[in-house]
């Protein structure tokens, strides 16, 4: 399904976000959480890069810092062979046109009291175009394609249903003819009978506008249904990244062999082996030195305490930061 | 209307596999605006009716008061002084024989104006600098939040006091003095509101979409943050009136023949024992006026709050 000579759309070099930590009386900053720490991954063109993790990994903070909704504090994001983290304000308003985001909660993402047409329509004059008969005419195309009907578009959001509102999302990321969207758990907030729905959707949209999707959930089976590509992290890193196939069949990094060992399986007769593991997820602001899973790790070395392990390609196109692999 | 339901109506089934579901089971919903939503359930709200009617009597009152009263509002009348109600003087005359009846409503006139004057100052560079405040935080929101609490350190009746003070005392410094006490009060509501809103998901879509911080202000903050800026300025309509009033009561306010109902009370303290008409009569209707718009701003943040609905 991918184009025959795929060449990188986006690529993510060290990426990294450390919020503050404020405190004291007067406020001084008394340490960081290290949401994302030192990310890199690279998405082909027309391909569907999936990221998986639990809450509070940094999924969501490395799709919004790759648009720079949130000012990544280090790294380097390469869209089209150019770096944007140091753009201006100006050019990065005008590169918003290719990087479209659809976010998680079609409740909370949409302007209340903006109209359907309001809404799909407002990206397409902040990018010129001015005529409201145009506007007007792509509004009612976009919801048409994303499987609502153009009289929707007089309508407020309150009046439809969660999926509903997430096609407006997807009709509104769309209005640009984007290169590039970032799918920040698109379906998380819906009924599992919509959020097939909307993931078909999502696919036949790529299919149709050659759309390149970085696609950030935490339920594995949704990631597995859509993805080309699959990137687990945890605690702001990347540990594991590959083929969907390959990933959910061999899965290399002990945290991803324990988190696809809870996927429920419809068979309550197959006995599987189960990884559980212990304790709780480490905080952020204050991780394990070495590897920062090593606390959990059922196949933990004394290295793993010292040594944060590198990320690499241990197998044609498998990227694992393990020491067991080096 | 009907055009439109017909259009509906050809509309072609959605061909799209994915949208099958979609098939809009509510077809004929009724496309109502929230600020539509909002004006309905004020309108069941018999206080908020009721404090319509107040006000709207007083406007009237006001705006055509040659027509209900042939007296002037200052015209003296030495031999007819302190006269008791009668059909002649409906409210009577006070110490220099005026009409109390022509003197309230003329006075109505000042008192809403001073109302309307203050409280759009007030809401002006209240909700400007709390859109600063909110919008851009850190040092700017820091040194905009402590000029509101030193506001706010004094206690506000005397902030205006030593306003009119510095000024001089004029009708038109009071209503000066009453908008900027106010200034703190709109400021610190819409900065408090901009800072959740700018938390909202909507806000950072609007970003996404590649919009401009005067635009995400403008079309989609201002927007929802009207609700309480609204309930606040009807309040403060009650309020700035009553503190127009205090400051007419001390001397500071409008000056004398100006029938301010705030003068009027000073003016006929003297008499409440041998004329107390003189009194109660503008002291009713400062009370009047301000339950009015009490009423109409409890009804306001009823039909604005969400949660209020049922």
């Amino acid at each position: 399904m991918l184009p025959k000579m795929p060449k990188p759309l986006l690529e993510i070099n060290g990426l990294k976000k450390y919020f503050d930590v404020k405190g004291g009386v007067f406020g001084r900053k008394v340490g960081e959480v290290k949401a994302v720490d030192d990310v890199s991954f690279t998405v082909m063109e027309g391909e569907i890069l999936g990221i998986v993790g639990e809450s509070g990994c940094g999924k969501s903070t490395t799709g919004k810092s790759i648009l720079r909704l949130i000012e990544p504090s280090d790294g380097e994001v390469k869209f089209e062979d150019q770096d944007i983290t140091h753009l201006d304000p100006e050019e990065m308003r005008k590169l918003r046109r290719d990087m479209q985001i659809i976010f998680q909660d079609p409740y909370a993402s949409l302007n209340p009291r903006h109209t359907v047409e309001k809404i799909v329509g407002e990206p397409l004059l902040v990018h010129g175009m001015t005529s409201s008969e145009d506007r007007k005419k792509r509004v009612k195309e976009l919801l048409e394609v994303v499987g609502l009907s153009g009289y929707h578009a007089s309508r407020y959001p309150h009046q439809f249903s969660g999926g509903q509102r997430q096609r407006i999302g997807i009709a509104r990321a769309l209005a640009n003819n984007p290169k590039l969207i970032i799918c920040d758990e698109p379906v998380s907030a819906l009924d599992v009978s919509v959020q097939s729905q909307i993931l078909n959707l999502m696919q036949e949209l790529r299919e149709e506008f050659h759309l390149t999707y970085v696609f950030i959930a935490h339920d594995l089976s949704v990631v597995k249904h859509i993805s080309d590509r699959v990137g687990v992290m945890y605690l702001g890193r990347m540990v594991e990244l590959t083929d969907k196939d390959k990933l959910y069949e061999d899965p290399k990094h002990p945290y991803t062999q324990a988190l696809l060992s809870a996927v429920p399986t419809p068979d309550p007769d197959e006995v599987r082996e189960r990884v559980i593991l212990e304790g709780d997820v480490p905080s952020p602001s204050n991780p394990p030195t070495g590897c920062a899973f090593h606390t959990r790790c059922p196949r933990a070395m004394d290295i793993c305490k010292e040594v944060r392990p590198q990320f690499e390609e241990v197998e044609d196109n498998h990227f694992v930061a393990c020491h067991l692999y080096t | 209307m009907k055009t439109e339901k017909e259009e509906k109506q050809e509309q072609q089934p959605i061909t799209n596999p994915a949208s099958v579901d979609q098939q809009v089971e509510e077809d004929n919903i009724e496309e109502t605006s929230p600020w539509k939503d909002t004006l309905k359930q004020l309108r069941k709200n018999r206080f908020a009716i009721a404090g319509f009617v107040i006000i709207l009597f007083f406007i009237i009152l006001g705006v055509f008061a040659p027509l209900f009263t042939s007296y002037s509002y200052e015209e003296q009348d030495l031999v007819n002084r302190l006269q008791p109600p009668s059909s002649e003087h409906w409210f009577g005359t006070d110490d220099v024989g005026r009409d109390i009846f022509a003197r309230i409503a003329y006075g109505a006139r000042v008192s809403l104006q001073v109302g309307f004057f203050a409280v759009t100052g007030a809401l002006v560079f209240g909700t400007l600098l709390g859109i600063i405040a909110g919008y851009f935080g850190r040092w700017i929101d820091t040194i905009i939040s402590r000029i509101f609490d030193i506001l706010l350190a004094f206690p506000s009746i005397l902030l205006a006091i030593a306003i009119v003070a510095i000024l001089g005392a004029s009708l038109q410094n009071a209503l000066i003095a009453i908008a900027i006490i106010n200034i703190p009060i709109f400021g610190r509501l819409v900065r408090s509101k901009v800072i959740s809103l700018r938390e909202e998901e909507f806000i950072m879509a609007a970003k996404a979409q590649g919009m401009k911080s005067g635009r995400i202000i403008l079309h989609h903050i201002l927007p929802n943050s009207a609700a309480p800026i609204i309930v606040q300025a009807t309040l403060g309509f009650g309020t700035a009136i009553l503190d127009a009033a205090a400051l007419g009561f001390l001397g500071l306010g409008a000056q004398p023949p100006t029938p301010e109902w705030g003068a009027m009370l000073a003016g006929s303290r003297d008499f409440i024992q041998l004329a107390p008409w003189t009194l109660i009569v503008p002291g009713i209707s400062i009370m009047l006026v301000v339950l009015g718009f009490n009423l109409i701003g409890d009804g306001l943040r009823d039909a604005l709050d969400p949660k209020m609905k049922n």
